[in-house]
C-alpha cells in the first residue's frame, strides 16, 4: 500500500503541516518536535526490568526462539566485506543448521550497498529480504546528494529494505525540520521499499531525545524505527526499545498507522531476545508478533538461538563448536 | 605449623595492593621490616613515587563506582570485610605477635579491628541523616544540604600499630564513599599487607583502597603535591612533616586532616565525625511554586 | 498452550491494516496473558504440619491447647496446624520478655546487641528461597514480589537497625535514650515477614524486647523467623513469637507489663486499641489504613505515571495500606491516561501465586474477598462505570480481576473508604487547587502520588499534601532508611530511618 507524502515547501519555519496520506485520504497535524512527551528515566528502566523478571519456559519458549529467529536480521556491515563473505552468510541465512528440521530462516541480510547485488544473486528465491544501509551510514555526516544518491545505488541493485541513519549533529543542534525533510526525501526515494530509520539511540543522550526523534522520524514517513548502527556503545537496550515502542503506541492511536520497530546491537543472548519479545508482546500486543513489524538486527544471536533450541530438543547444554560460524 | 620437623615452609612474600591487583614495587626496591630484637621477619616492597602515582590512577578510576553505589551496599562491603577478617583472626594474631605484641595485645588489637569495621559498616547509610539538612530558608525555595565524598584520599597510616591504625583511617574514609591510598607503618608493615588479602576477598572493587608500603619521609611529599588527590591525612605528631603537608597541599587547595591526638585502642578513635572529616557539604536549591492551600512547609 | 500465534515456520507477510477511526483502535492483549507455568517449586520450603508458641527461646505448647489451621488462599489447601495463645499463653511470653529485658538484654554493651540482630538478617538472607516461597504459599502474594521485594526488604530492614545499636547517642542530640521496656507488637497479613521486621529490629536494636502477634491468616514466616531467630542463638526470652486472633491481641494490649504498643492494622482496631490503652502508661504507635491520591498532571511522563497507577493498587492485589485507591487525572490527558490504564491492565496476569510470571495473586482470605466484592458491587450502584480486564481467574481459590471505576464521585463511598484490593477510583481534575483540595480531603493521611514533570509543581504538591509520605514521580517505593507513618486516622509513628527510632526509646 502506497503512500504519497505531499508537504508544503516551507522547510525553514516551525509549525503545524498537514500531510496527506493518499491510501486512506486521513491528515495527520504534524505536531511542534519542540515539545515532546517527557519521559521518566527511573520508571523506564524500572517497567524495562520488570520484563525481565517473566519466566519464559517450554511451549511458550520454543516458539519465541522460533520466531526471534525468524526475525533476525543478519548482518555483516564491516570495511573488510566481500563477495566470498557475503556468500557465505547468505548461505547460511538460508541453511541455518540443517541438522534441525523445520527451522524458519532469517528475515533478512543486512549489507552496505556495494554487497547488495551479491547477496540478492546468493538468496535467490529463498524469500529472504535485502536490506541495505544507506545515508552515509554509519555516521550520516554527508550532503543530501550523496545521501540520496547512495540510497538510489542501493535500490537499484536491488535492496528489499534500506536502513538509513538520522543527522545525530543537526538534530542535537535543534534543526528538527531538517531532520525530518531528511527523511522524508528518503523515504520519497524509497517509494514502495521499506525504510528503516536508524536513530542512533547511544548518540542522543536521554530517553526523552530517543522519544522525540522517534516522533520525527515516524511523522516523517519511516516504515520503521531502529535503535542504532551496532557502530558504537551503548547500542539496543531494553529501557530504549520500550520508549520507542510506547512512542509507537501513541502514533497508533494517534494516526491509525503503524509502524514497526527494530533494535539492532548489543542483543547475542536467546534470553534477551525473549525478553524483547515479552516487551513487545505487552507493549503493543499481539499484532507486531511477527517479522513484518518486528526485526532483530544481530549476527551472533541465531547461533545462540540455536544453540538453546538444540538444548529444548537434546536435553543438554550445548557448546559452540556444533553450531557453524560464517 | 608443619607436622614433621623436615618439612620446608613456604615463605610469605609481600608485596603491595593497588588496583585490586597484587604487584611489587615498580622500583624494585626493598626494606627488611624486623622485630624489636633486629631479627628479620621479611622483605618489604619499598614504595616510590611511581607506585604512588599508579595508585592514585586506580584510586581515581575506582571513585566514580564507588561512591555512585547504594550507602547500603558500602556497609554491607564493609560488614563482609569484618566477617573475612573474624575468620583469619588466628593469622593475624600470630603476624602481630612477631611484631612483638603480647598474644593478649594481639587478640585485643584484631578484636577491636574487627568491631571497628561493624561499628562503620552500620554508619554507612545513617551519618547522611544526621549530618544532612533541609534548610528553611526565607525564600520559596526547598534548600538542602548533603554530604557528599571527597574523592581520592592519600593516608599515612599511624606508624605505631601494624593494623589498628590502618583500619581505624580505611573504614571511615571508604564509608563515606571515598577511595584511599594508604601508607601502613614503616616499622610494622606486615599487617598492612595481609589486610590487604582481607580487602580482597570482600567484594571490594578493585581500587577503592590500596595499600603500600615504604617510608614515609621519602613518600610524604608526593602524597602532598599530587594534584589529583583531594584529600590528604596524617597521624603523627611530627610538626615540621605537618608543615610540609600543608604547604605542599596548598597547590590544588588538597584538605589536610590531622589526627596526631588519636588513642587508637579506644572507643573514642571511632565515630562518625571521622566519616565527615572526609565529606564535601553540597547545597541544592529549587523553586516551590506556591498554589492552592495553605503550606505544610519544608 | 502456546504463547504466541503460530505463523513461525513460513514467512508470511501481513496485511497492513487500513488506518480506522481512532475510537476504535485496538490493541490486542490476550497472549500477553498467558505463559506455559513457570512453577517455583515447593521442595526448598520445609513447613512443619504443626506449630507452637515461640517464648522464651523454645517452642512451647499453648497452654489453652488450642490450634488453629492457616491455608493456602491460591488452593485453600492446609498448609498446617498452628497453637492459639490465651492468656495465660500471653502472660507467659510477656513475663519471658520482662525477665530477658531485666536479666540480659539491657545490660548487654549495644555493640554486642547489634552483632545479633546482624546475625539475624544474615540468616534471612541465606535462607531467602524458603522464607519467599513460605510467604506466598501462607499468603497469596506472587513468588515474584516475595522473592524480589518482601525478603531482601525484610533482611535489610534488620541490618540497617543493627547499625544503630550503638549509635543512639548520635540520634537524639542532648539526650539520652533508654529502651522502653517490653513491646507488644501485632502485625498485619499483607506484608507477614516485612512487617515483623518493621517492628522487631527498631525494637531489639534500641534495647527493648519483644512479644510479637502475627496475623491470624499468615503466621508462617514469623515462626520460621523465630527458627532464625533460634539459630542466630539470641538471648531467650527476647524476641517471642505468639500466634493466635484478635483475642490473642486484644490479651496482649491490656497486658499491665506490656510498655509499648506497636500496631499496623485497621484504623478501627487502631482506635479501640487507643481506647484500650488510654489512662495507662502504655506508648504505642499505630499504622492504620489508607485512601492515597495519585495525581497525574498534563505534563506528566504518561507511560511511567501509568506504570506508577498500576503499581499502586494492583502489585500485592492492592492489600496495601498505602496504595493508590484514588485517581485524580488532568482532564487535558484524561483519555490519554484511561486508555494506557485499560491496556496495561490487560497484561497483568492473575493466577496461581507459585507461579513466577504471576503479577496479581490471591486475594489473602474469603472473607477479603467477600469485603471487595461488595464494595465492586457498591461501585456499580453508586453510578460509577467499571473496567475489568479480560484475564481469566482460577477456580480455585480466592481471586479478583483487577477493576477501575470511572465516573466517580467524591461523595461516593467507593472513593472514601478503603477497599484493601485491586479496585481504583478514578477522577478528573482541572487545577491545581482543586486536585490539592480533593486528594485532603479524607479522613486518612498515609500516602499521595504526585507525576508531573514540573520541579517546582512537585514541591508545591508534596509540601501541600496532608501524608505522611509522598511519592513524587514514583510510587511504593520502601527502604529501611526512610520513615513511613500517616497523618490524621492512618495513625501515628514513623517506622524506618532515624526517625523510626524514636517510638521505642525514652529520652532522658
Amino acid at each position: 500500500m502506497a503512500e504519497k507524502i505531499n508537504k508544503e515547501k516551507d522547510c525553514s519555519t516551525f509549525g503545524l503541516r498537514k500531510i496527506n496520506m493518499i491510501a486512506d485520504k486521513k491528515n495527520i497535524a504534524i505536531p511542534d518536535f519542540r515539545h515532546t512527551a517527557p519521559v521518566d528515566q527511573v520508571g523506564v528502566e524500572e517497567r524495562a526490568s520488570r520484563f525481565t523478571k517473566r519466566s519464559i519456559k517450554k511451549e511458550t519458549k520454543l516458539n519465541g526462539l522460533l520466531l526471534a529467529l525468524n526475525m533476525i536480521d543478519l548482518t555483516t556491515l564491516e570495511g573488510k566485506d566481500s563477495d566470498g563473505k557475503v556468500k557465505q552468510l547468505c548461505y547460511k541465512a538460508m541453511h541455518l543448521h540443517d541438522a534441525y528440521p523445520g527451522l524458519p530462516t532469517v528475515a533478512a541480510i543486512c549489507v552496505y550497498p556495494s554487497m547488495v547485488k551479491v547477496a540478492k544473486a546468493a538468496l535467490g528465491d529463498s524469500g529472504i529480504k535485502v536490506a541495505a544501509v544507506a545515508t552515509a551510514f554509519p555516521s550520516g555526516q554527508s550532503s543530501r546528494a550523496v545521501k540520496l544518491s547512495d540510497t538510489r545505488f542501493a535500490l537499484a541493485n536491488g535492496a528489499d529494505e534500506i536502513d538509513m541513519v538520522i543527522s545525530r549533529g543537526k538534530f542535537l543542534q535543534g534543526e528538527y525540520n531538517y531532520v525530518f525533510d531528511e527523511i522524508a526525501a528518503i523515504k520519497d526515494a524509497c517509494g514502495d521499499t521499506r525504510l528503516k530509520v536508524i536513530l542512533e539511540t547511544g548518540e542522543l543522550g536521554t530517553y526523552d531525545k530517543v522519544r522525540k526523534a522517534s516522533e520525527i522520524a515516524m511523522y516523517a514517513g519511516a516504515d520503521f524505527i531502529k535503535t542504532s548502527t551496532g557502530k558504537i556503545s551503548p547500542a539496543a537496550t531494553m529501557p530504549v526499545t520500550l520508549v520507542m515502542l510506547e512512542a509507537i503506541r501513541d502514533f497508533y492511536y494517534a494516526t491509525g498507522k503503524r509502524i514497526a520497530m527494530k533494535p539492532a546491537g548489543g542483543i547475542s543472548k536467546s534470553k534477551l531476545a525473549l525478553y524483547y519479545l515479552v516487551m513487545l508482546n505487552e507493549v503493543l500486543g499481539e499484532a507486531w508478533m511477527n517479522n513484518h513489524w518486528f526485526r532483530f538486527g544481530a549476527s551472533s544471536l541465531a547461533n545462540d538461538i540455536l544453540m538453546q533450541l538444540e538444548k529444548e530438543r537434546t536435553g543438554v547444554y550445548q557448546s559452540p563448536n556444533y553450531f557453524s560460524i560464517d | 605449623m608443619s607436622i614433621s620437623s623436615s618439612r620446608l615452609e613456604i615463605l610469605k612474600t609481600y608485596k603491595v595492593y593497588i588496583g585490586g591487583q597484587f604487584p611489587r614495587t615498580e622500583s624494585g626496591r626493598y626494606y627488611i621490616a624486623s622485630n624489636k630484637k633486629g631479627l628479620a621477619l621479611a622483605n618489604v616492597c619499598l614504595c616510590s613515587r611511581k607506585d604512588f602515582k599508579d595508585s592514585v590512577v586506580a584510586a581515581r578510576n575506582a571513585f566514580a563506582g564507588w561512591s555512585s553505589r547504594a550507602a547500603f551496599n558500602r556497609g554491607q562491603i564493609l560488614y563482609r570485610i569484618a566477617e573475612m577478617l573474624e575468620g583469619r583472626k588466628a593469622q593475624f594474631v600470630e603476624e602481630l605477635t612477631k611484631q612483638d605484641l603480647t598474644k593478649a595485645a594481639a587478640i585485643a588489637e584484631v578484636e577491636s579491628c574487627i568491631d571497628r569495621l561493624i561499628y562503620y559498616s552500620g554508619w554507612c547509610d545513617k551519618f547522611q541523616q544526621i549530618f544532612s539538612a533541609v534548610n528553611p530558608v526565607a525564600s520559596s525555595h526547598f534548600n538542602f544540604s548533603v554530604p557528599e565524598p571527597m574523592g581520592v584520599v592519600a593516608a599515612v597510616a599511624p606508624q605505631n600499630t601494624s593494623l589498628l591504625g590502618l583500619v581505624s583511617l580505611i573504614a571511615p574514609i571508604i564509608a563515606g564513599g571515598n577511595t584511599i591510598i594508604i601508607l601502613g607503618s614503616t616499622q610494622m608493615p606486615l599487617s598492612a599487607i595481609t589486610f590487604a588479602e582481607v580487602l580482597h576477598s570482600s567484594d571490594l572493587p578493585g581500587g577503592v583502597v590500596n595499600i603500600l608500603t615504604g617510608k614515609v619521609s621519602e613518600l610524604l611529599p608526593y602524597f602532598a603535591e599530587h594534584m589529583d588527590v583531594n584529600a590528604v591525612a596524617f597521624c603523627e605528631p611530627d610538626n615540621a612533616a605537618q608543615q610540609l603537608l600543608k604547604d605542599k597541599a596548598a597547590m590544588n587547595m588538597k584538605r589536610v586532616i590531622i589526627k596526631d591526638d588519636m588513642k587508637w585502642s579506644t572507643a573514642t578513635a571511632q565515630s562518625p565525625y571521622m566519616i565527615m572529616d572526609f565529606q564535601e557539604i553540597k547545597t541544592t536549591w529549587h523553586p516551590i511554586e506556591n498554589i492552592g492551600g495553605a503550606k505544610a512547609g519544608y | 498452550m502456546i504463547f504466541w500465534i503460530s505463523l513461525i515456520i513460513t514467512i508470511k507477510i501481513e496485511r497492513m491494516s487500513k488506518a480506522i477511526k481512532k475510537n476504535t483502535i485496538q490493541l490486542k492483549f490476550d497472549s500477553a496473558r498467558v505463559y506455559e507455568p513457570a512453577l517455583e517449586s515447593k521442595s526448598a520450603a520445609k513447613i512443619k504440619p504443626v506449630y507452637d508458641l515461640f517464648i522464651n527461646g523454645k517452642f512451647e505448647k499453648p497452654l489453652s491447647k488450642k490450634y488453629f489451621n492457616t491455608i493456602n488462599p491460591a488452593s485453600e489447601e492446609i498448609l498446617s496446624s498452628v497453637a492459639m495463645a490465651g492468656k495465660a499463653d500471653v502472660n507467659k511470653a510477656v513475663l519471658a520478655a520482662r525477665n530477658a529485658y531485666e536479666r540480659t538484654w539491657k545490660k548487654m554493651p549495644a555493640a554486642e546487641r547489634a552483632k545479633y540482630i546482624y546475625r539475624i538478617a544474615r540468616m534471612i538472607q541465606e535462607k531467602a528461597r524458603e522464607f519467599a516461597i513460605i510467604e506466598t504459599l501462607d499468603g497469596g502474594k506472587p513468588i515474584r514480589e516475595s522473592r524480589d521485594f518482601d525478603v531482601p526488604t525484610a533482611a535489610n530492614h534488620f541490618f540497617y537497625y543493627a547499625g544503630w545499636a550503638d549509635k543512639l547517642e548520635y540520634a537524639f542530640p542532648n539526650r539520652k535514650a533508654m529502651p522502653l521496656g517490653v513491646a507488644g507488637q501485632i502485625i498485619p497479613w499483607n506484608f507477614p515477614l516485612l512487617m515483623a521486621a518493621w517492628k522487631i529490629a527498631p525494637a531489639l536494636a534500641t534495647g527493648n524486647t519483644v512479644v510479637l502477634k502475627p496475623a491470624e491468616t499468615t503466621p508462617l514466616t514469623a515462626l520460621k523467623l523465630a527458627e532464625i531467630i533460634q539459630e542466630a542463638d539470641l538471648p531467650p526470652g527476647v524476641v517471642n513469637i505468639i500466634t493466635g486472633a484478635g483475642a490473642t491481641g486484644a490479651d496482649m494490649v491490656n497486658h499491665p507489663d506490656i510498655n509499648k504498643i506497636a500496631f499496623t492494622g485497621s484504623t478501627a482496631v487502631g482506635k479501640i486499641i487507643q481506647r484500650a490503652i488510654a489512662g495507662t502508661n502504655k506508648k504505642a504507635t499505630l499504622e492504620l489504613g489508607g485512601k492515597a491520591a495519585n495525581i497525574i498532571f498534563d505534563d506528566a511522563p504518561l507511560d511511567q505515571a501509568v506504570e506508577g497507577v498500576i503499581n499502586g493498587i494492583f502489585f500485592n492485589q492492592g492489600h496495601v495500606c498505602c496504595a493508590g485507591s484514588r485517581l485524580y487525572v488532568q482532564e487535558s490527558v484524561y483519555e490519554q491516561v484511561i486508555q494506557k490504564l485499560k491496556d496495561r491492565m490487560e497484561t497483568l496476569i492473575v493466577g496461581n501465586p507459585m507461579d513466577k510470571n504471576t503479577d496479581v495473586g490471591a486475594i489473602n482470605s474469603r472473607e477479603q474477598l467477600a469485603t471487595i466484592q461488595r464494595y465492586i458491587k457498591l461501585g456499580n450502584q453508586e453510578g460509577a462505570e467499571m473496567y475489568q480486564s479480560a484475564c481469566a481467574l482460577p477456580k480455585k481459590g480466592f481471586f479478583c480481576k483487577p477493576t477501575i471505576f470511572t465516573n466517580v464521585a467524591q461523595s461516593n463511598r467507593i472513593a472514601q473508604e478503603e477497599i484493601f484490593g485491586p479496585v481504583l477510583a478514578i477522577q478528573s481534575f482541572r487545577t491545581d487547587d482543586e486536585v490539592i483540595e480533593k486528594a485532603n480531603n479524607t479522613a486518612f493521611g498515609l500516602s499521595a502520588g504526585i507525576w508531573t514533570d514540573k520541579g517546582s509543581k512537585i514541591f508545591n504538591l508534596t509540601s501541600k499534601m496532608r501524608a505522611g509520605v509522598v511519592w513524587a514521580n514514583t510510587y511504593n517505593k520502601f527502604d529501611p532508611t526512610s520513615p513511613f507513618g500517616g497523618y490524621k486516622e492512618s495513625g501515628y509513628g514513623r517506622e524506618g530511618g532515624l526517625h523510626g527510632l524514636f517510638p521505642y526509646v525514652k529520652l532522658v
